[in-house]
């Protein structure tokens, strides 16, 4: 493995974070908070160990294979989050290092889950540092780095893969850094308008541009500790619609600009993902009528919630573990769907669910039909055998890391639900889980231990399992004999 | 400029691969989802799976806006439908490989013109007429001619007695008095654009530019000029070993081809009237022998078989056979190749590669000064590229001595006219001349892009 190319592009990599975090540096100066020396500090930090990095380890050899940029991936993502903690470390906001960590992979992998008991009290530049991990995260780290600089190889198709979501990676136009543009100009463009619509419910420039970046995301830091409950109805409309739209294959959007409105109209992973939000919410709805006085606000609040989970954000507008069984249950189910693949959202995608309910029909009638021959489809397109069995893996290693965490923070004295719901809410990048991980509570309860553990399985459900898998295991890195 | 590639075989990824390089969009289309995976994961290009004459594939590769439409099946007839049908969609310019002889005579035109083909490639001859090239002056490893093949580009290896060796580049010229420039010289790994005080080492690969008939004279002075190859042995009756073979019989040269498959053997007797063909396996050494390898000029290894070709023709260079020429496709098999101290390769990927590199240069350079001819030598390392010099510019007039060029460039030649000129520092460039640039580490479309 090209170890020496894998440390000069992460190194490159933080140095690029160092000046993401002039945004929040800026913001600090703006409100005249303390909280902008910890974040030069921490800027510098980024500055010394990246150009040490940079200039220290020059590689011979810049071709990079899969392997190199399934661990390249997952090193930045480690190394962001182990540097963009230093801020609230430094400032003593968030004086546990853990809990730092936790906070920050949280906010890359778009998570939401929080270990902060008073949102309240951050400082204006923290907290909007915190929001904009969400935003720089969700369309991927890397992928904005290659939308913005030439890099040193061309094989730069590894590092998009291993870091955008969903079974398969394809590409808007013939060049990588072209696509990586093009998908960062419509998220930005719908970021921005966003921030607009919020302007326009009454809300400050700070407020939008935390809130906005939280949605786009799909991440879910809030900076009130009731989350958005106490937004007006508009504003919590204006949120539902954008995690909707964030939850959408960007692709989409892509085919809409290129008015190929056709190819829009015949996706079947948006059909499903709208017939899902839709069955979902009316459910839902139904079910907590009797809860809520007027029909328009238990509708807000279904639509909210269902939103806010299967786009895998984690605002709430109610404290929904108060909520029947039946609402909770489709809820803890929805954590798992998630959104459509190449959008913001995480969990295990749309598509992926589609393809596990075929090739399962299929496997029926073959029990049936032994000699039966299908070929599965999706999007008018029959899907490879090769492609369906990664589709089954994925989902066996998915299954088995989430239990696997689950057996290792079991001895942590919660209940059952919240043990179970915390997992899934965080593999899923979800934030919010049910019972004492529930929208009013939060993660401070958890060890040091269990907090890492979860941080790192935020980290396996971000960059879809293999990334991280690769980075951990020793054979990637002992020399081969 | 966005590039639609269909049909990705093996000149079609080298294609794909170069044009990838040069900076285009690139849409590889092909029928087989293996094909498209494995190229999508090593070049930064887009991949669309399906029939190239199909509507809706073409239109997912995104036909109606591409600068260029390269068809590259196997079959020649797919070729033409879908470059027809590119075109028809919106394609600004097509490209067919056709490589059948039947359709590669006086019919070419007709069918070019009707089915409103920017250009029709054959490797197989375009090989061929290398391979052909070579064998009329075989003292070189390659020759690269350009359009008025007044001049042309020898690269020629230093032998161990080579009296060029030792010297730097300034003595050597005052020395022999035959006009002509050393240009590039490859050594190990590294190749160098050399100055006036290059001191050349035996083992180095030179590529020379003179004028042909300069060419003979200073390869006579030098002791190292070899006749024309008249009797020639080829292994292997490919379509290139035919239009060689063709091509030799017209200029007096005497031909066998060995040929394993025996229906083959018979259309290319009818062919092929006045060549010896013999019906057996080349790899016998034996045969080979009885066939007369020691006694022939030169040796021509044309099978399908990258590895046989090698190995055989190092039975040859064994036997003593004066110049022995290998077809190579692969190109991770050339650098191993020459390792083993085969020389003279011929690879019909690269010549394509080459060809169509040049055309999208030209099409991206709309005005100014077009690439007219561009060879990629010595591995690719360096490049030497022909230019028509249109109209007045900062370059026309001025004394080259005056000129300041980037570095890694050189100027390997002027054509004005009927007229060679192997520039000095006095020699000026005019409009309407024609003028050969050596260059390596840039990426040259106009001439002016040569200036600092």
């Amino acid at each position: 493995m090209n170890q020496k190319m894998i440390f000069h592009i992460c190194g490159q990599m933080l140095l690029i974070e160092a000046v993401l975090l002039l945004l929040p540096l800026i913001t600090a100066l703006i409100y005249g908070e303390s909280c902008a020396l910890s974040i030069l500090t921490a800027m510098l930090i980024a500055v010394g160990v990246g150009t040490l990095m940079t200039v220290l380890i020059k590689p011979k050899e810049t071709v990079i294979y899969s392997r190199e940029g399934f661990v390249i991936t997952a090193l930045t993502w480690l190394l962001w989050s182990l540097v963009g903690a230093l801020p609230f470390v430094i400032s003593g906001e968030i004086p546990s290092y853990v809990d730092a960590f936790f906070e920050t992979v949280s906010g890359f992998t778009t998570t939401g889950a929080s270990i902060l008991t008073n949102v309240e009290e951050m400082s204006n530049g923290l907290l909007f540092w915190r929001s904009f991990t969400h935003w720089v995260g969700g369309m991927g780290i890397l992928v904005m780095v290659m939308a913005v600089l030439p890099m040193t190889t061309d094989r730069s198709i590894h590092i998009m893969r291993a870091e955008m979501p969903g079974p398969i990676v394809g590409k808007l136009v013939p060049r990588v850094r072209q696509t990586a543009k093009i998908l960062y100009i419509i998220y930005i463009g719908l970021t921005l308008f966003e921030i607009i619509m919020l302007l326009f419910g009454g809300m400050n420039l700070f407020e939008a541009c935390v809130h906005a970046f939280g949605t786009a995301g799909t991440g879910g830091f809030g900076i009130r500790s009731d989350s958005i409950a106490s937004y007006s109805p508009y504003i919590q409309w204006v949120m539902t619609a954008f995690m909707a739209v964030f939850a959408v294959n960007f692709n989409i959007y892509y085919l809409m600009l290129m008015r190929r409105f056709r190819a829009v109209v015949s996706s079947e992973e948006l059909w499903t993902y709208i017939a899902i939000v839709l069955i979902s919410v009316a459910a839902i709805a139904v079910n907590i009528r009797p809860l809520y006085e007027s029909i328009g606000e238990t509708v807000r609040y279904a639509a909210f919630q269902v939103m806010t989970v299967i786009s895998t954000s984690g605002f709430a507008t109610t404290d929904f573990n108060l909520w029947p069984q039946f609402s909770k249950s489709l809820l803890f189910l929805l954590m798992f769907i998630g959104g459509c693949a190449g959008s913001t959202a995480g969990g295990l995608k749309i598509s992926r669910v589609v393809m596990l309910f075929k090739s399962g029909r299929r496997e029926l009638k073959k029990m049936l039909h032994p000699r039966s021959v299908t070929a599965i489809r999706l999007e008018g397109k029959s899907i490879e055998d090769s492609t369906l069995s990664s589709v089954g893996v994925y989902f066996a290693f998915y299954i088995a890391i989430q239990f696997a965490v689950f057996l290792m923070i079991s001895f942590e004295p919660y209940d059952f639900e919240t043990k179970i719901t915390s997992v899934a809410a965080c593999f899923n990048n979800v934030g919010p889980g049910l019972g004492a991980v529930g929208p009013a509570g939060n993660y401070a309860g958890y060890t040091a231990f269990s907090k890492i553990l979860l941080s790192l399985s935020m980290l396996f459900g971000r960059l879809e399992i293999y990334p991280i898998i690769f980075l951990l295991s020793p054979s990637m890195w002992l020399k081969k004999r | 400029m966005k590039i639609i590639i269909a049909g990705c075989g093996k000149i079609g990824t080298s294609v794909l691969a170069n044009l990838a390089q040069e900076g285009h969009d690139v849409v590889a289309v092909d029928n087989k989802n293996e094909v498209i995976t494995e190229l999508t994961n090593v070049y930064d290009v887009m991949g669309v799976c399906g029939n190239a004459v199909d509507c809706g594939t073409l239109e997912e590769a995104g036909v109606s806006n591409c600068g260029m439409f390269v068809a590259m099946t196997d079959s020649d007839e797919l070729n033409m439908l879908s470059c027809f049908i590119a075109k028809k969609m919106g394609a600004q310019n097509t490209i067919a490989r056709i490589r059948n002889p039947e359709y590669n005579d006086s019919s070419l035109g007709f069918m070019r013109q009707h089915l409103e083909l920017s250009m029709s490639i054959n490797p197989e001859l375009r090989a061929a007429i290398e391979l052909y090239n070579i064998l009329k002056f075989p003292t070189a490893i390659k020759i690269e001619t350009f359009s008025r093949r007044s001049l042309e580009m020898v690269e020629y290896k230093l032998a161990e007695d080579s009296e060029l060796a030792g010297r730097n580049i300034l003595e050597i010229r005052k020395k022999y008095d035959a006009k002509f420039l050393i240009c590039c010289v490859q050594r190990g790994e590294e190749v160098y654009i050399p100055g006036g005080m290059f001191t050349l080492e035996a083992g180095d690969k030179i590529g020379l530019t003179a004028s042909q008939s300069e060419m003979q004279k200073l390869m006579k002075e030098l002791k190292i000029h070899r006749r024309q190859a008249k009797n020639i042995l080829i292994l292997g009756g490919s379509k290139t070993a035919f239009y060689l073979a063709k091509m030799l019989e017209n200029s007096g040269g005497t031909v066998k081809i060995i040929e394993q498959d025996e229906k083959r053997c018979l259309e290319l007797t009818s062919d092929l009237p006045s060549a010896t063909i013999i019906h057996g396996n080349g790899v016998q050494q034996e045969l080979l022998m009885e066939e007369g390898l020691s006694e022939c000029d030169a040796f021509v290894a044309l099978t399908g078989i990258d590895e046989e070709n090698i190995l055989i023709s190092i039975f040859a260079n064994m036997q003593n056979v004066p110049k022995t020429i290998v077809k190579i496709n692969r190109d991770e098999l050339v650098s191993m190749a020459q390792k083993i101290g085969i020389e003279s390769i011929v690879s019909p990927k690269t010549i394509t590669s080459n060809i169509l590199v040049q055309y999208a240069r030209a099409l991206e350079n709309s005005s100014g000064s077009a690439v007219e001819t561009l060879y990629k030598i010595f591995d690719g390392k360096a490049e030497a590229l022909e230019f028509i010099i249109s109209s007045e510019s900062s370059l026309t007039g001025v004394m080259l001595k005056d000129i300041r060029l980037k570095p890694n460039i050189l100027i390997g030649g002027i054509m004005r006219g009927r007229k060679t000129i192997i520039p000095s520092g006095t020699d000026m460039i005019l409009p309407g001349d024609r003028v050969i640039v050596i260059s390596s580490n840039n990426r040259l479309n106009d001439i002016l892009d040569i200036l600092k």
